[in-house]
């Protein structure tokens, strides 16, 4: 291997890691503040990129519908327990109301501005909508009543929501694979590299929504409630701060997290119902490196596994996934020694 | 009819069924059914049990199967030499990854299995001596003699009765001396390490070995798989069936060996039925039926978390009492030291998190026979010294000596062993488990039975020795009546005597008693000064640590107070409460 097929393994494995960051950092925020080891979260990759694509083809993009069906649910577990609680109408009305707003707006406009083939930029503000609006659904139907469980209980329930959303994905958007056409055709030369601009794009919409978060988490009262929710959940809600809603928060930033990580990719890789799962567990790798807690680990963890893969795809691309999937082991091995073993309470 | 009876009955039942003309469908089913039950009597060990899991059943089913496929077709071997060849990379390959992921929090594991699933079934379907995604073919029947398994109404027999022969070995070891460590070790239902590991017992050890037993099963039910299918390929092995498998162990009832076959059962025969429903439903053709799967896992998680075999138990008669024979032979017991000998000696230890110094040079010696009283105001420190002094922190600076054996930086089982057993300020009993399984627990160091041996059921006679010594010591605190409840139906008071019950049946030199008081009302604190006044005239060495100045003043011979972490005197109750110091500190009063 000579320096110019290094650069060029280099800049794709810095690429692919910089979304696995975003897939890790998401997934690190929702175990922090939750608990929940959150498997689905490449489900939200693949229904963003699919999302796009069906929109590009003129077509519905089967997620309005999921989203709408999992809306109505969350009205109905609602109405039932405002019922059950006796609370007042106007209260159950209202909550009714919040809940339903965003998800028959998204299918009663959708269908028909598709006819009118909109333009890019409005495609994604849509797939971003539709599928950040299915992150506090999601929460709502799964997780909330079990928001005191075990991890180990709710890692079963993920493992459940990524069956049910997996197969989902196969009902609406069948078994062939999409690719988005890329947001910006530029080449750039640089030396012997050649940058796209989609790669800029997917550098620059990390870096931002890096610095986005971590604006949020330091200088919002919201994003200063999850801090003190991740730390203490009993005594986050002795101050005030809902448990549900910041899992309702989380999940609504996940969600979004998603959709972006899956309109970065698709243009570079083919996109099924089924590839969010490989996405997302690189992302858990990722985000072991520094022990489900630590994001800038995370961050450093993404890029290794990008450069991981993109290097052993070089070397022996039959068994790429293999090799990611097994540097799993040695980062355990490592993790070991450096976590004390805490388990009691 | 007592339930070993009905449980007999439908092993004939199964039996007698490849005999009698019934459909091959149903044995096909039935054969299935029979290997995903292997796979599930793993989990509800390794999940329901120890409260671990693993994603991964099906690659360790996988290797099972590969090993045997791999040296019958390629290599010519007989499919016997499969399956030692299989168990015994099973064997490694767990050994391996519990090791790297056990020590950590719990869900390390289910990340890890996740991902080496994964990793197995993409290099299984790229490597080219294993016959990449189309896998092996023209396996061998198995034989024995000239007795060939070819058809499916024989395998049948050899998949049965290895479901079987295992559930009869899981359901006799959580019943065992190892049965009760790993019982004792779910996080999800308020087990944990420090209570067994005081105990004497290594917990990341029953970790392992639950997670390699799990393994063996899988593996087991891999090498019947490739034999009844005559080929094997890399999709049954894949994070899908994996996830399935814990599925069917949700379902049917994480924690019980009913509930694996249950599980299986409703798994198989409901997958069968939505593969030909649900293509009608939606069109087309793929994995539908994993949509109803995944809602069916989460609602059985909120509604009925313990599964379906609970409900169906509830039709079968009871379990019966275990028996006790008080005339066993009576377990080994210490030789203990001499009335006044030097039993603990504490020497300037030390404990610092950060900045703070929690205990400060504390000092003091115990006889035996001696009852020492630790007492301090709030936050004086004496948890932390307790928690030294028995190895459940670890020690700044400092010695400990317990009968005449250095015992300070070594770990609780090592001071167990030494001969010290101890109770839990909040009680760390197993709630599922009988009051008389909870004190037998205490036995441990006293007994020999290891995981093999406990489920090939000749641990027989020492179980009879512990069980008879564990009445011994439920009589001796008086709850002998209650030996059959389960422990988590009893009030505080009694869960707190039979703690103490479980440290004496480890026949400790020396018992620490962590605030045995707290918490109790009036009645039950009388109970519990008379077994403490009984076994302090039976010649026992205590040390106390308590709140209750009544409590304590009655009770020992001498008393240490503690202020912020400092010594503050030693004398007697009487010495003690003239004490102007330790008024002081009580009270904040200056004289």
């Amino acid at each position: 291997m000579d320096l110019t097929i290094a650069a060029i393994l280099g800049l794709d494995g810095l690429t692919n890691g910089a979304i696995y960051a975003l897939v890790a950092l998401a997934l690190v925020l929702v175990f922090s503040v939750t608990r929940i080891i959150f498997i689905p979260q490449g489900e939200f990759v693949a229904f963003g990129a699919l999302t796009l694509a069906s929109l590009q083809m003129g077509k519905v993009p089967g997620t309005v519908w999921l989203l709408l069906m999992m809306a109505v649910a969350a009205a109905v577990l609602d109405l039932v327990q405002g019922l059950r609680e006796k609370r007042p109408l106007a209260r159950i009305s209202r909550g009714l109301t919040a809940t339903l707003a965003a998800p028959v707006v998204l299918a009663v406009g959708v269908p028909p501005l598709i006819a009118h083939q909109p333009p890019l930029w409005l495609q994604v503000v849509l797939t971003l909508a539709i599928v950040t609006a299915m992150g506090p659904l999601l929460y709502r139907l799964a997780y909330r009543a079990l928001s005191g469980a075990s991890v180990l209980t709710l890692l079963i329930v993920s493992v459940g929501v990524h069956f049910a959303l997996t197969g989902i994905g196969l009902v609406f958007f069948g078994a062939e694979g999409y690719r988005t056409p890329a947001f910006w055709e530029a080449r750039f030369e640089l030396g012997p590299l050649s940058l796209t601009g989609q790669t800029l794009i997917i550098f620059g919409a990390s870096v931002v929504l890096l610095l986005a978060m971590f604006l949020f988490f330091e200088r919002t009262l919201t994003g200063k409630a999850l801090r003190a929710t991740s730390v203490n959940r009993t005594g986050a809600r002795l101050m005030g701060i809902s448990g549900d809603a910041a899992g309702s928060q989380t999940f609504t930033m996940a969600a979004f997290i998603g959709a972006l990580s899956g309109l970065l990719i698709a243009p570079s890789t083919t996109i099924y119902y089924d590839t969010g799962f490989l996405i997302g567990l690189k992302g858990f790798v990722a985000a072991v490196f520094g022990g489900l807690a630590s994001f800038p680990m995370a961050l450093g963890g993404a890029i290794g596994v990008g450069l991981i893969e993109s290097f052993g795809s070089f070397y022996a691309s039959a068994f790429k996934e293999v090799i990611v999937f097994t540097v799993i082991l040695p980062v355990l091995l490592w993790r070991s020694f450096v976590d004390p073993h805490h388990e009691e309470h | 009819m007592k339930r070993s009876h009905l449980a007999a009955a439908a092993a004939v039942l199964v039996f007698a069924l490849p005999f009698v003309p019934v459909p091959d469908f149903w044995i096909t089913q039935l054969n299935y059914i029979g290997l995903f039950s292997l796979v599930v009597l793993g989990l509800v060990l390794l999940t329901g049990v120890g409260g671990l899991t693993s994603f991964g059943q099906a690659a360790f089913a996988g290797v099972g199967a590969y090993a045997t496929a791999y040296l019958t077709t390629v290599m010519g071997q007989s499919p016997w030499l499969g399956l030692v060849v299989g168990i015994a990379i099973t064997l490694v390959l767990a050994l391996v990854i519990g090791a790297l992921t056990l020590r950590m929090s719990g869900h390390y594991l289910p990340l890890a299995t996740i991902c080496w699933c994964l990793a197995l079934y993409y290099l299984v379907g790229n490597l080219e001596a294993l016959g990449k995604y189309d896998g092996l073919l023209g396996l061998p029947a198995l034989q024995i003699g000239d007795f060939s398994f070819q058809s499916e109404r024989r395998i049948y027999l050899l998949i049965w009765l290895a479901a079987l022969l295992a559930a009869v070995g899981v359901t006799r070891l959580l019943d065992s001396r190892p049965g009760r460590i790993m019982r004792a070790l779910n996080t999800n239902r308020g087990g944990g390490a420090t209570m067994p590991e005081a105990m004497g017992a290594s917990t990341f050890r029953y970790k392992l070995t639950m997670f390699v037993v799990a393994a063996l099963l899988a593996s087991l039910s891999g090498w019947l798989y490739a034999h009844m299918q005559r080929s094997v390929n890399p999709s049954p092995f894949g994070i899908k069936f994996g996830i399935e498998y814990l599925f069917m162990a949700v379902l049917g009832g994480i924690g019980t060996v009913g509930g694996a076959f249950t599980g299986a059962a409703l798994v198989k025969l409901a997958e069968d039925q939505l593969k030909v429903w649900l293509p009608l439903v939606f069109g087309g053709s793929g994995n539908y039926e994993i949509i109803v799967f995944g809602v069916v896992l989460v609602l059985v998680l909120r509604f009925a978390p313990d599964g379906l075999w609970p409900l169906l138990a509830r039709w079968l008669p009871a379990r019966g009492h275990k028996t006790v024979d008080e005339n066993a032979p009576r377990l080994s017991a210490r030789k203990h030291p001499p009335r006044g000998a030097a039993l603990l000696d504490v020497r300037k230890i030390r404990k610092q998190f950060g900045g703070l110094t929690a205990v400060n040079d504390i000092s003091f010696t115990i006889r035996a026979g001696d009852i020492v009283g630790l007492i301090g105001p709030n936050g004086a420190g004496k948890s932390t010294t307790f928690n030294l002094v028995s190895g459940v922190l670890s020690l700044t600076a400092g010695e400990v000596e317990l009968l005449g054996q250095r015992v300070d930086g070594r770990g609780s089982r090592a001071i167990a062993r030494a001969g010290l057993s101890r109770t839990f300020q909040h009680v760390k009993l197993v709630p599922d488990m009988t009051v008389l399984d909870n004190v037998a627990l205490g036995t441990y160091l006293r007994t020999r039975t290891g995981t093999l041996r406990a489920m090939l059921g000749l641990n027989a006679a020492e179980e009879a020795q512990a069980r008879a010594e564990a009445m011994r010591q439920l009589r001796r605190i008086g709850l002998e009546a209650q030996a059959h409840e389960l422990a988590g139906n009893l009030a505080l008071g009694p869960q707190r005597l039979v703690e103490i019950a479980r440290a004496l049946a480890s026949d400790p030199s020396l018992l620490l008693l962590d605030e045995p008081a707290a918490g109790l009302r009036h009645k039950e604190k009388a109970a519990l000064a008379e077994v403490l006044r009984q076994l302090k005239a039976e010649g026992l060495s205590l040390l106390l640590v308590e709140h209750d100045m009544d409590f304590v003043m009655k009770l020992t011979d001498r008393i240490v107070v503690m202020e912020f972490g400092r010594h503050l005197m030693e004398g007697t109750p009487a010495e003690v409460q003239a004490s102007p110091a330790v008024r002081a500190a009580y009270l904040g009063a200056d004289e």
